[in-house]
């Protein structure tokens, strides 16, 4: 019961606006997949042309290597998680979980109300699906809540039911919209727990579509950035964040947002940040962008490869963590954050340094460098590179 | 002490709040005047009514003659039935065809589709009178004038129940019917389980409007219908104020309270309905 799902060069068009344009993505069987963006990426309508529910203009979908796009939403046998729950109101808790196995499984006849009941031979059928929905029930552990109303539930536990219903028969793929952004800020914590796990349960393929980047990094097997209709980068969420490939995904992933400095390659290819020669080195020349993460940034103590000056502006405690705000009175005036501990704080402050002008420093290693269309460029650093690259230490180039 | 206003300054009343509360109370004794002298004649000799003052009860109390005499010269209950089986039968058949049609234009992307509720919209501005003839000759043509169905037909399609449910199903939400769709559901099925229930409120105004419309309708029915067993409640009175009851206000009134009063009940039955469906809250 689970499927490798095959998305080539899927097109969408609203009008004049196009809002996919040729997404591709495999998925491979058992994997949790989210696609993540800014809203009005085109993900959640990615995801319901996977459904069915909208036809794309261009572009193929496959189930397990077998086109569906000719297949209506239900016999495609994927089932879906709205963020709106989408329960249906009239109905039970009971009654909402068990009509996708009711539509399924019982005569057209015996889902008429009130007559339905006396249609022949359908009693095993009922038995199996009373079964089916106490066993789903059990699984997100809303059993007593199954003969209330959708109205009569909190949030969570209308999510829960969302996601029973969906469970209930067993699709080969779950397609989840947002399904936790209208929860509180800890109910959607400990229901990111509860989905990964779930995953890990049902073996099942996952394709959530998010916008908040701290969902996508924590349960996803694989992260789909989506900028504009297109996908950006697929990756592990540890590879999206060390290594990503375009300015975008870097500042779209990460919390705060990566320090973006202007830089300047000279012809050798040696790289100065706001006049200041680093020891960074690229094969691209002029105009570029340096990226640093704020963990990465320290007030510089005579070791780091990179240095910028800075003043503090501001600084914001986050408990064991505390963030620096910094600006750059350089030419190009940047504001910049650092994360440090709050023992390192302490530290800084005893010894007074934060409290005139001070340099910031990175190691040369953990700069990510793009060029001037926001791509990335490689980066040259000597022996410590990930890449076989044969340059002498960047130190020694610049002459630090 | 007590200067004049301060009564109503302490029930927190400002004196635009008592000008408008006076407004609609004259407008509520204006409306509601007829019905009480309608029941107070009911209850009262029938020279009374012609005597040159005004009382609010009856000097010369009669009980229920006045109705015994109504059932005794008038089928009243016959009317009524008349009544039920029409405005039943155009209900039934209003709800079957505009409740799929609104769907359409609520929800589906056709070509065509803004033109149609367009056409609709139009349809609005047509009173019942316009296309009377039309309507008399195909069912003269056809020989079915004279019968309940030539009572119906023109009534069968309401362009006011397209577009009252269109709004209400506007607002039903999309992800519900998308759910559906994955849960197996055919549209039908979707529309009658799914979206039907939640439109109730607006089902039950629909209904009172309907059957208030077609109960008390005395112009279609005077021109399709000649035999007095098909006569609804308004065409009966009418009959029988001529011939039997002319002169007989007390009997004539207590017809009148009979015959609307299954109005007034099913009104403070719905009444809770009604108003949410007029303001079209809809669907959660």
């Amino acid at each position: 019961m689970t499927a490798t799902v095959s998305i080539s060069s899927i097109e969408k068009n609203f009008g004049a606006t196009k809002t996919l344009k040729g997404v591709s993505v495999d998925v491979a069987a058992g994997e949790f997949l989210t696609l993540v963006g800014p809203s009005g990426c085109g993900k959640s309508t990615l995801l319901r042309i996977i459904a069915g529910l909208i036809p794309q203009d261009g572009g193929t979908i496959s189930i397990d290597g077998a086109p569906v796009d000719h297949l209506l939403p239900k016999a495609r046998d994927v089932s879906m998680v709205f963020q709106s729950y989408a329960l249906y109101p009239h109905m039970s808790v009971r009654e909402n979980i068990a009509t996708p196995l009711k539509v399924r499984r019982l005569s057209s006849f015996a889902r008429w109300p009130l007559v339905g009941k006396f249609a022949p031979g359908q009693a095993a059928a009922r038995a199996e699906i009373a079964e089916a929905v106490k066993q789903v029930a059990a699984q997100v552990e809303i059993e007593a809540l199954l003969d209330r109303r959708p109205a009569q539930l909190s949030g969570g536990q209308r999510q829960r039911v969302a996601l029973a219903r969906a469970m209930v028969r067993q699709p080969r793929v779950f397609l989840m919209d947002e399904p936790l952004s209208n929860l509180d800020a800890r109910l959607r914590v400990h229901m990111r727990g509860e989905l990964s796990e779930l995953h890990q349960r049902l073996g099942a393929t996952f394709i959530y579509v998010t916008h908040d980047q701290v969902e996508a990094m924590t349960m996803s097997t694989r992260v789909a950035l989506m900028m504009d209709g297109e996908i950006v980068q697929v990756a592990t969420p540890d590879e999206i964040y060390t290594n990503p490939a375009d300015v975008r995904v870097a500042r779209f992933i990460g919390s705060p947002e990566i320090n973006l400095l202007q830089g300047r390659a000279d012809p050798q290819g040696r790289i100065s940040i706001a006049g200041r020669a680093t020891a960074l080195r690229t094969e691209a020349v002029g105009q570029l962008t340096v990226g640093l993460r704020p963990e990465i940034l320290t007030i510089d103590d005579g070791s780091s490869d990179i240095v910028i000056d800075g003043r503090l502006q501001r600084v914001e405690r986050l408990g064991h963590d505390v963030l620096l705000h910094v600006r750059n009175d350089g030419s190009d005036r940047k504001n910049m954050t650092l994360r440090v501990s709050a023992a390192e704080l302490e530290a800084l402050q005893m010894s007074g340094r934060l409290e005139e002008n001070f340099t910031i420093g990175a190691r040369a290693t953990a700069a990510l460098l793009f060029d001037a269309d926001g791509k990335r460029l490689p980066a040259i650093h000597g022996a410590t590179a990930s890449e076989p690259l044969t340059y002498s230490s960047g130190r020694k180039l610049v002459g630090v | 002490m007590s200067r004049p206003g301060s009564f109503f300054m302490r029930m927190g009343l400002t004196p635009g709040q008592i000008a408008m509360h006076a407004f609609l109370l004259a407008c509520a004794f204006a409306m509601l005047f007829p019905f009480y002298w309608m029941v107070l004649t009911a209850f009262r000799p029938s020279q009374e009514v012609f005597s040159a003052t005004f009382h609010w009860l009856p000097q010369t109390f009669v009980g229920f003659d006045n109705f015994r005499e109504a059932f005794a010269k008038a089928p009243l209950l016959r009317f009524m039935a008349n009544g039920a089986i029409i405005c039943s039968g155009i209900l039934a058949v209003q709800l079957l065809t505009a409740i799929p049609c609104a769907y359409a234009l609520a929800k589906y992307e056709f070509r065509g589709r803004n033109l149609l509720f367009a056409l609709v919209l139009f349809a609005l501005c047509v009173p019942v009178q316009v296309p009377a003839l039309p309507l008399y000759m195909g069912l003269a043509f056809t020989g079915t004038l004279d019968s309940y169905f030539s009572l119906m037909l023109p009534f069968f399609l309401s362009v006011f129940a397209i577009f009252l449910f269109r709004q209400v199903f506007r607002s039903f939400p999309d992800d519900i019917i998308h759910a559906a769709r994955l849960d197996g559901m055919g549209e039908m099925e979707i529309l009658w389980r799914v979206v039907v229930p939640s439109a109730s409120p607006a089902i039950a105004a629909f209904a009172v409007f309907s059957i208030t419309a077609h109960w008390n309708d005395l112009y279609w029915p005077l021109i399709v219908v000649t035999s007095p067993e098909l006569a609804p409640p308004p065409l009966g009175m009418m009959y029988f104020s001529d011939t039997d009851l002319g002169s007989s206000f007390g009997a004539l009134m207590a017809a009148a309270t009979l015959l609307t009063a299954p109005l007034t009940i099913l009104f403070l039955f719905a009444q809770r309905h009604f108003v949410q469906g007029v303001t079209m809250t809809g669907v959660k």
